[in-house]
């Protein structure tokens, strides 16, 4: 799923201090998971804002929803008829719910209110790891399921650099060398072998570097 | 023969070779550049210009090379992965050969985290290992990468690192492996204050016959002091300098410590050309740079042959 954080409620009251009907918008997909931007932090999130701007003696309406996804033209319109209420959307879904909401409401501002972080896994209650940089052309089949992409600070194709200590990256030790963990992998799979082939240059048109992208399924366009 | 390159001319005779490095300035001042290589003229073969070394910015590897092969010495062009694409390095190894630099040194460099541009990209958009075959190929087969015939190529001397001492340890034989499969000529290993550990890796080497596929240079450092030798030990990654060695560190006063230091670093050097495989020494003197002549010199390693 995509990892999203909210963000600090101060940035969030600079951006919406000068409107008067707000907004809330949660998202129930990935950011519920992650609890930067489902219902439960959209409830948070507006009782910070009412409480700032009572403080503020300003009286700013600040109402609560939450979409089934804001990834999805389907869910996005179901903010059409209420849209007009409001001179602000202060939306909790990841960066591509928020630039949903910007193309579906072209008059309407559009915040975000999380930092969008990385495509992980929840790894335990309240932490999530990042595994996949989304390169467009997946390789887990010759390093033993663990991406060096994602896994090695260097996103090196031939390693564990020279900085690889106790299965500890170089960066941190609180990061864990991913050519460690393929190495210990593969000898767990029998595959060593796969480690003495060296791989070559990776072609990183797949990649954001060949643009934004695109994926077409046809048989689902006809 | 594959290149002009003095280093491959003392190796193939058989000779031990010697390189050592020179750190460019933080600035704009080719004078440093020139009183630093001036000290090591005459008592190596070749001189390493690091690029960006601790992910600290300084004048770039490749202009500081053209003022040291002015001078008439050798330099040796290291690149890292972490700072250019491979148009960059590729257009850079092309303009460092047009100017008459004919070996060079591919590695992935330090992670920006350590340096003072913490904040900046790092590309990795190819690997050390995938360098030194790119150079190989624009070598060899007048290639490159994409394909395109290269009018004018770049005949390099090229060099990768070792480092015998990270983890995990049995994975290290085996990655060298792969920088020899990549056509790497020689390579410059991690600094070697464990001599034990380094032995058992090179029999490693020789097991699989690399030895005789590639010529490798023992990495070696002088520590000033005790204070030096505790802090690589403890925050250098990829550093391994066993209790003992500290401890003789320590146990000399302070106004001898450079002195010990000198000593530890010429036996060392002494113990490797014992080593079969050692086909050299790089002497890494961070910042002092003007012990090499008297440790090659102590260490018999002197007059450098003429090729």
């Amino acid at each position: 799923m995509i990892i999203a954080e909210p963000k600090p409620i101060d940035e969030i009251i600079d951006s919406l201090k000068d409107f008067n009907r707000i907004l809330v918008a949660g998202c129930d997909g990935c950011v519920t998971v992650c609890e930067a931007g489902g219902m439960k932090e959209v409830e948070v999130v507006a009782s910070a804002l009412r409480i700032y701007f009572k403080q503020a003696g300003r009286a700013v309406t600040v109402d609560e929803i939450s979409l089934t996804r804001q990834c999805d033209r389907p869910y996005t319109a179901q903010l059409a008829d209420k849209i007009d209420q409001y001179d602000a959307v202060l939306s909790l879904a990841c960066g591509v719910g928020v630039q949903f909401l910007a193309e579906d409401y072209k008059n309407k501002p559009i915040f975000p209110g999380v930092n969008t972080c990385f495509m992980g896994g929840t790894e335990e209650k309240g932490l999530w790891t990042e595994r996949c940089q989304g390169c467009g052309k997946c390789i887990l089949a010759n390093t033993g399921g663990i991406c060096p992409i994602a896994r090695c600070s260097k996103r090196m194709l031939n390693g564990p650099c020279g900085g690889s200590s106790d299965g500890r990256c170089e960066v941190n030790k609180d990061i864990a060398c991913g050519w460690h963990l393929i190495y210990e992998r593969l000898k767990e799979l029998g595959q060593l072998d796969r480690f003495e082939t060296p791989t070559d240059p990776k072609d990183w048109n797949t990649s954001r570097d060949g643009g934004p992208r695109k994926v077409i399924k046809e048989v689902s366009r006809l | 023969m594959k290149t002009e390159s003095t280093l491959e001319k003392i190796l193939a005779a058989g000779h031990l070779a010697v390189t050592s490095e020179c750190g460019p300035p933080r600035g704009a001042l080719p004078n440093k550049v020139k009183e630093k290589a001036e000290l090591l003229r005459g008592c190596v073969d070749g001189i390493n210009v690091t690029d960006n070394q601790t992910a600290m910015v300084r004048m770039s590897s490749l202009a500081a090379c053209i003022i040291i092969q002015n001078m008439g010495l050798n330099p040796i062009l290291q690149m890292v992965s972490r700072d250019r694409n491979r148009l960059a390095m590729q257009s850079d190894i092309i303009g460092a050969y047009s100017h008459g630099v004919d070996t060079m040194l591919c590695l992935s460099g330090d992670h920006p985290r350590f340096g003072d541009h913490p904040m900046a990209a790092n590309v990795h958009d190819i690997d050390s290992i995938q360098m030194v075959d790119m150079v190989r190929n624009m070598r060899d087969e007048g290639k490159f990468q994409g394909g395109e015939k290269i009018d004018g190529s770049p005949k390099m001397f090229i060099g990768a690192a070792a480092n015998p001492f990270a983890d995990p340890f049995e994975l290290r034989v085996a990655r060298l492996a792969k920088k020899v499969k990549a056509g790497v000529d020689f390579i410059q290993t991690q600094c070697i204050f464990n001599v034990d550990k380094f032995e058992k890796w090179m029999e490693g080497v020789r097991e699989r016959g690399l030895h005789e596929k590639v010529a490798i240079m023992a990495g070696i450092t002088p520590m000033k002091s005790v204070g030096m030798a505790r802090y690589m030990k403890n925050k250098v990654p990829g550093m391994d300098v066993p209790d003992e060695v500290v401890q003789r560190m320590a146990g000399v006063p302070k106004e001898k410590q450079s002195e010990e230091g000198i000593k530890i670093c010429v036996e060392t050097i002494q113990r490797l050309k014992e080593v079969e495989g050692v086909r050299g020494f790089h002497i890494m003197a961070i910042e002092w740079e003007q012990k090499v002549p008297e440790i090659v010199e102590r260490a018999g390693l002197l007059p450098r042959p003429v090729v």
